[in-house]
């Protein structure tokens, strides 16, 4: 690019933008260094197990596509996959509408911070807590919840140990938990929404209902995309809930893959085995990710 | 993790090499520092007895610090597991025969024989078979006992009174696979409906159950039904394995455990046992506090839990008399084992020694939550038991007339334990025949081959 004669060369950095750069640098190495060492290596280590036969406590020994080919005839491996699905639909397809809504309601209705921070109470309880919480108020013979089904004329159910209610009422415990967070998320997102618009809106006799779907709806994609992706990965790795509450119990019903990994790595320690399996989860929730940024269309707004 | 491991062996090594060279592996005391050990066990009812024990062990060892730690069973193994990787296991932990075959096939334990034969310790105090456990198939010692366990029948007396059955019935029960005898006739007697009706009247109603004759608790965890089946199983002529310690080959396709499964089953069938589903969640010993159960099958351990219960009044009564003409009990030992890559082994060795001595069981016995595994310590448990009026014959006899079988010890429990739970509950909910274990059982033993 050099030009010759008194004309500057645009395109040498100005002094004031490098000291910048060093700044930024030194700003994003804790995170930079934290990606490195705990997402970066781990993943690269993870995929290199995932070609071994493993047990953690002595050398890994390279094995080929051997775990890969167990993993493709593993009916347990298929059933959790199944079993995780099942949760992330019921979950997020709950959590999302009932979070939707609280949000809507909080947006239009009321500026109590007191209400606001109510609805994110159950999120800050931990995850271990709440589980063993719902796991005893739903017990079968003793829990508070079949007293109240009881009161009201209905058969008791074992919430937790019935193998067609089990993966429901996790994941509904989950909604529990997260419908606030997830709220408060898309509160946000609607605060982006101009003011401007709803008075138009309602200038021009538009309802409540129509409003919602016309206007805050298509408004809201761009961070209804962002949390989708956000609550659907999270979602795909449930484990807590079911590590405390139904250990992959009744029959299989609950065995989620990340349980199923964590199966095989502690209790069988296959620690290669359970890399493959974990490789194939991330190229699973990569391979989401991608695809819901893409559909929903994240990077553009109607907002303009 | 190469550098762990070859520390481990290299300890190993140095442990097996003889007498003459222990107190070179050793470090630590020698500088005339103290030394600080960890001692992990899961039970927090014995913690007690075990922290006397520590700390009697440290006035007679004041260059040695016991650190008690207590964590709780459904994490125990998974924490000592990532102890053993990242360094920071505990130097001795109380172990258990389901899991120390994974331990030990790694070298991750150290071996104890140089040890016994330098002091010269006798095996034979300890009640027969014990000790014999926790020998490894490669001869060598892992671990000294440290108590036993065997499965009794915990009962409400007030509801045993309700249905006219004495303890002595109690204690004279007789089962078989066929229609479960007795056994079943007393169960279906403490089983009682919603509106009072018993399980052996006319007009029960099994949908509608308010106290069950029998509760069944399974766990998540593979035991081999210790507290659950394998006492009918066992007095059914069943053994789990060909050989044991050590078998290779398992006999879930045998009839005489599918036939005992099967009446085992049949008693939910009946309302007299709840369903599957209708188990999970509290634990058995607060469902039989809550009066939803008359009787429940359990370990020795858990005496202190149900004779302490406020409101309701719990005997014991010995597992039935099956069709070999004798009870049955499965015979649980646990002991405490060294891990291998410990920085202090001579040390770590005191304390062991010192926990598998008259000493210290006979203070474990005092606190009686546990049998120790020394003879005149547990029968110091037995008499403290008596003392408040317990009577613990029903797990005693089990020892005394030789009718317990051992703990199936073999080698990959967790992959077992992987095929086996999902496999029962599937038989006990009624999804498959009792006939399914027969692909179960060959693809266990595949796991030898």
């Amino acid at each position: 690019m050099a030009v010759a004669g008194g004309i500057p060369r645009r395109n040498e950095t100005p002094r004031w933008r490098r000291k910048e750069t060093g700044v930024a640098l030194v700003f994003l190495a804790p995170a930079l260094l934290g990606f490195l060492a705990f997402y970066a290596w781990p993943t690269l280590r993870g995929l290199y197990l995932s070609f071994t036969d493993y047990d953690l406590l002595s050398a890994p020994e390279f094995s080929g596509l051997d775990n890969y080919r167990r993993l493709a005839e593993d009916d347990v491996f298929w059933n959790s996959l199944w079993v995780t699905l099942k949760y992330v639909l019921i979950n997020i397809g709950v959590q999302t509408v009932v979070a939707l809504g609280l949000a809507v309601l909080i947006h239009r209705l009321t500026r109590s911070t007191v209400i606001r921070g109510i609805l994110l109470l159950p999120y800050l309880i931990s995850n271990v807590v709440v589980a063993l919480v719902w796991y005893w108020m739903a017990d079968f013979n003793l829990g508070i919840v079949n007293e109240a089904l009881g009161w009201v004329g209905f058969d008791a159910i074992s919430f937790f140990g019935d193998p067609d209610w089990a993966v429901p009422t996790i994941a509904l415990v989950n909604v529990w938990r997260h419908m606030g967070y997830t709220a408060l998320l898309i509160f946000a997102g609607l605060q982006t929404i101009n003011r401007d618009v709803y008075e138009a809106a309602a200038v021009d006799g538009a309802g409540e209902a129509r409003i919602f779907f016309r206007i805050t709806l298509p408004l809201l994609r761009p961070v209804l995309a962002l949390v989708l992706v956000l609550t659907v990965i999270g979602s795909w790795q449930i484990f807590d809930t079911v590590a405390v509450t139904t250990q992959g119990g009744p029959v299989d019903s609950t065995r989620v893959i990340q349980y199923y990994i964590f199966d095989q790595a502690f209790t069988s320690f296959d620690f290669g085995y359970a890399s493959a399996i974990a490789v194939v989860l991330f190229l699973i929730l990569a391979g989401i990710a991608f695809a819901q940024l893409k559909l929903l269309r994240a990077g553009e707004s109607d907002q303009s | 993790m190469t550098h762990t491991l070859r520390r481990a062996r290299a300890l190993a090594a140095c442990a097996t090499a003889g007498a003459l060279t222990l107190t070179a592996c050793g470090t630590g005391a020698a500088d005339g520092g103290s030394t600080t050990l960890t001692y992990w066990l899961w039970d927090a009812s014995q913690q007690p007895g075990y922290q006397e024990c520590a700390d009697d062990f440290e006035a007679a060892n004041p260059d040695i610090d016991i650190r008690v730690e207590q964590r709780g069973w459904d994490f125990y193994w998974t924490g000592l597991t990532l102890g053993l990787v990242s360094e920071s296991a505990p130097d001795v932990f109380t172990d258990h025969l389901n899991y120390y075959p994974e331990y030990v096939t790694r070298d991750l334990l150290l071996p104890l024989d140089a040890f016994v034969e330098r002091d010269d310790l006798p095996m034979d105090i300890y009640e027969e078979g014990l000790a014999d456990l926790w020998v490894g198939q490669d001869g060598n010692r892992y671990g000294l006992p440290k108590d036993w366990d065997a499965i009794g029948v915990f009962f409400n007396r007030a509801m045993a009174d309700e249905a006219g059955l004495t303890q002595d019935e109690l204690s004279s029960l007789e089962w078989n696979p066929r229609d479960g005898g007795t056994y079943e006739d007393a169960i279906a007697r403490l089983t009682v409906d919603a509106n009072g009706v018993r399980g052996d009247e006319p007009g029960f109603d099994k949908g509608n159950v308010r106290t069950y004759g029998l509760w069944m608790s399974l766990s998540p965890t593979w035991n081999h039904g210790q507290g659950q089946w394998s006492m009918y199983a066992a007095a059914n002529g069943w053994q789990p394995t060909d050989q044991n310690p050590w078998g290779t080959e398992f006999a879930f396709d045998d009839p005489r455990f599918q036939e005992t499964i099967a009446w085992y089953k049949g008693l939910i069938d009946k309302g007299y046992m709840p369903s599957l589903a209708a188990q999970e969640g509290v634990a058995s010993a607060d469902q039989f506090a809550a009066g939803n159960a008359a009787m429940v099958t359990d370990g020795s351990w858990m005496t202190g839990t149900y004779l302490g219960l406020e409101n309701v009044e719990a005997g014991i009564a010995p597992t039935p008399i099956g069709p070999t003409g004798e009870r049955a009990s499965m015979f649980n030992g646990l002991a405490d084992s060294i891990f291998a890559g410990t920085d202090h082994p001579e040390e770590a060795w005191q304390w062991v020694k010192y926990l598998a001595s008259p000493a210290c069981q006979r203070v474990i016995g005092e606190h009686h939550v546990v049998f120790p595994a020394i003879t005149e310590a547990w029968e110091i448990a037995q008499e403290r038991y008596a003392d408040e009026g317990v009577d613990v014959t029903a797990f005693t006899d089990h020892v005394e007339n030789g009718t317990t079988f051992l703990f199936p010890i073999a080698e990959n429990p967790g992959a077992i334990g992987s095929l086996l739970v999902p496999a029962f509950e599937a038989v006990i909910s009624g999804q498959q025949p009792v006939e399914s274990f027969t692909d179960v059982n060959e693809e266990i033993n595949a796991l030898f081959e």
